[in-house]
């Protein structure tokens, strides 16, 4: 009941100053409005160029590394063992770039439970031939199940579908900019020839896109059987072996154990992709710090009209105090009106914030790079519209607090003896 | 033989700006339950100043005050905003009521904020004054739409609803004229015998200050009679 009169008290002092409250106020809902705005748009954003890399790179990365064997062979002659060995001029020993049982390698990481699934891939360097152009690219042969489920090719297929790899023979997905250079279209026949010189002929039924000029340029995909069968290799040949995990964080540690377990090389997303991390952080930062400043200015008005008040209504405050208000009722009352403001300003905020989001999820944004977005993405997180009331409240109870203090202090009698 | 209600014992005061005079000089008296007393003296005697001591807004002097046989002197803010609120209702010689609030909410401002009755008791009770007081019809009003006599008789309401032991006023007539005071007198005297509250008023009008039951004195910050 107590609190209510004091509450009642700072409606009745802040009605005589409405608009100024309403700007006040105003300023709260600005800054509430234009942080979540923003966090949530930058945010879109990150998950959006996150997902443009992140989701279509594998969390980790077997592969056999052209490299010179660790244990050279006379290290391994028990004769020579105490010896210290000097070899010069060591080169990189041609195993082929398949990694040994793969199919071993894949039953073993699919078993085990940190991990969504794995996808083997073929991938090797090719030359397109069509008419008289001849230009070099890479094909990847790829599992049309787990290459969808595990990144989303069919996301970036701009024509023709994935599932076409398996089901029509010898056939091509190539990149849209090798398709403009080759001035080829879906159905066309392409000539493939692999560095050891085989030929096949490739039907192409689908372009992908990834927005990229350097992979567009370049990139191809066919199915694993169709990449072996082109290179004239057996079914278990394999070059790379792709995981997802559930928990991205865990890759660097996964990698390593991979790596020391199978004899295989092994990189993680985490050490691939630094930059990203990078950028993410960025962006935050700078959502988070205009945001702040934009509350701290609202903070400011909130500070100000309070100051005015407590100098345009010191007869009230002088007359409160002698009739039995104490020096802490005149603050809570004071604090109680800075929070009204910040109340109604962050509510109206919250409600505003998540308008312009809307408004923002609905703005046309075409990239090449993800064929599927048609709008600018925003994230519509909870923990933004928390944060910005939780922000809101804060401010505005500093703002409050030391004209609430001042006013506390108002001594009556030298307000009193004044008149 | 009438019990004490309000005691001071020799309370000094100093001003020490700009130059460190002594207001208050050794000031005792006592004053008993349901007396009229008034205080006058010169304009600048000190009348106001101890005035406010005794009401215990201000708290910067030297020696003992007693009010209803309890020691205000080491009490703290809060406290003593307690005790203002509870026993002691005053009017000061400028109406001083608050101008957010309607005239009925003023007079019940300090009701509530004691908390003993619930609103529609304390609103009924700020009726039966303000009739008392001959400006029911006025209960609703914006207070800047009343007169200074007006105004004066709101501020007595207020300062009788929470039933004080004492009602102090500082030249509560100070700015109405003869009629007006007359009235202001009047309710005075009136709550002072029927509901035997103690009234202390300063003033320098020697009319008033004559119908007192008692009158002190001042002269220089002393109390001459
Ligand atoms: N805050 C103050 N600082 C210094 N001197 C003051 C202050 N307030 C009042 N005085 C002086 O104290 C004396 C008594 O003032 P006051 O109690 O208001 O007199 P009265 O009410 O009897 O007219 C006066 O001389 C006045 O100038
Ligand atoms: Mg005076």
């Amino acid at each position: 009941m107590k609190t209510g009169l004091l509450l009642n008290i700072a409606l009745a002092l802040l009605m005589a100053r409405l608009k100024q409250s309403i700007v006040a106020a105003a300023g709260v809902t600005f800054g509430i409005a234009t942080f979540i705005a923003l966090v949530s748009f930058m945010t879109g954003l990150n998950k959006m160029l996150d997902s443009l890399i992140i989701n279509r790179t594998p969390h980790i990365r077997l592969y056999n590394a052209i490299a010179p064997s660790k244990t050279q062979p006379v290290n391994r002659a028990t004769e020579y063992a105490g010896f210290k060995n000097f070899i010069l001029s060591v080169k990189p020993k041609d195993e082929g770039k398949q990694i040994y049982n793969a199919g071993r390698i894949i039953k073993t990481i699919r078993a085990d439970d940190r991990v969504i699934d794995v996808a083997p891939k073929i991938s090797t360097t090719v030359f397109f031939t069509s008419g008289t152009i001849q230009l070099s690219g890479i094909i990847d042969g790829v599992d049309v199940d787990l290459e969808q489920k595990l990144f989303h090719l069919n996301d970036n297929i701009i024509a023709g579908s994935i599932a076409d790899l398996g089901t029509v023979s010898n056939s091509i997905i190539i990149g849209k900019g090798l398709a403009d250079k080759l001035i080829v279209k879906i159905g066309n026949v392409i000539q493939v020839t692999t560095p050891d010189g085989d030929r096949a002929m490739l039907k192409i039924v689908g372009l992908v896109q990834f927005g990229i000029a350097e992979v567009d340029d370049v990139q191809s995909f066919t199915s694993i059987q169709t990449a072996q069968k082109l290179q004239g290799k057996p079914a278990n040949y394999i070059t790379d072996i792709q995981v997802k995990l559930k928990n991205i964080a865990l890759a660097p540690a996964v990698a390593k154990e991979y790596a020391r377990l199978f004899d295989v090389s092994a990189t993680d997303v985490q050490t691939a992709n630094a930059q990203f991390e990078t950028g993410t952080t960025v962006r935050n930062t700078i959502a988070y710090s205009v945001s702040v400043t934009l509350l701290i200015v609202a903070g400011f008005g909130i500070y100000n009209i309070l100051n005015m008040l407590i100098y345009e209504k010191m007869d009230s405050i002088a007359i409160l105090k002698a009739t039995g208000f104490s020096g802490k009722d005149v603050k809570a009352i004071f604090i109680r009106l800075s929070m009204v403001l910040g109340v109604i300003g962050g509510i109206i905020g919250i409600l505003l914030g998540y308008c312009l989001s809307l408004i923002i999820s609905h703005i046309p944004f075409e990239t090449s790079a993800l064929p599927t977005i048609k709008t600018y993405p925003v994230d519509f997180g909870v923990s933004y519209y928390l944060i910005g009331i939780a922000f809101a409240l804060t401010t505005t109870y500093l703002a409050g607090l030391f004209p609430a203090r001042k006013a506390a202090k108002v001594d009556p009698v030298v307000i009193i003896r004044g008149k | 033989m009438e019990t004490t209600i309000l005691q001071a014992v020799n309370i000094n005061k100093y001003f020490l700006d700009p130059v460190r005079f002594r207001v208050l000089t050794d000031i005792s008296f006592s004053i008993g339950r349901g007396s009229f007393v008034s205080i006058t003296g010169k304009s600048g005697c000190g009348k106001s100043t101890l005035l406010y001591i005794l009401s215990t807004m201000d708290t910067d002097y030297e020696g003992e005050l007693l009010l209803n046989d309890e020691a205000l002197r080491r009490k703290n803010d809060a406290e003593l905003a307690i005790v203002r609120n509870q026993k002691i209702g005053f009017v000061f010689q400028f109406h001083y009521l608050i101008e957010e609030f309607n005239v009925l909410k003023n007079v019940m401002l300090p009701a509530m904020k004691l908390g003993k009755y619930t609103n529609e008791l304390v609103e009924q009770k700020a009726m039966q004054h303000l009739k008392m007081l001959g400006i029911y019809d006025q209960a609703l009003k914006n207070v800047s739409q009343l007169s200074g006599g007006q105004k004066q008789r709101v501020a007595i309401a207020r300062a009788l609803i929470n039933d004080p032991l004492i009602i102090m006023g500082d030249e509560p007539t100070g700015n109405l004229d003869k009629k007006n005071s007359d009235v202001v007198f009047g309710i005075f005297k009136d709550i002072c015998q029927e509901n035997k509250q103690t009234i202390v008023v300063v003033t320098h009008d020697p009319d008033f200050a004559k119908r007192a039951d008692r009158t002190i004195r001042m002269e220089d910050g002393k109390i001459i009679t």
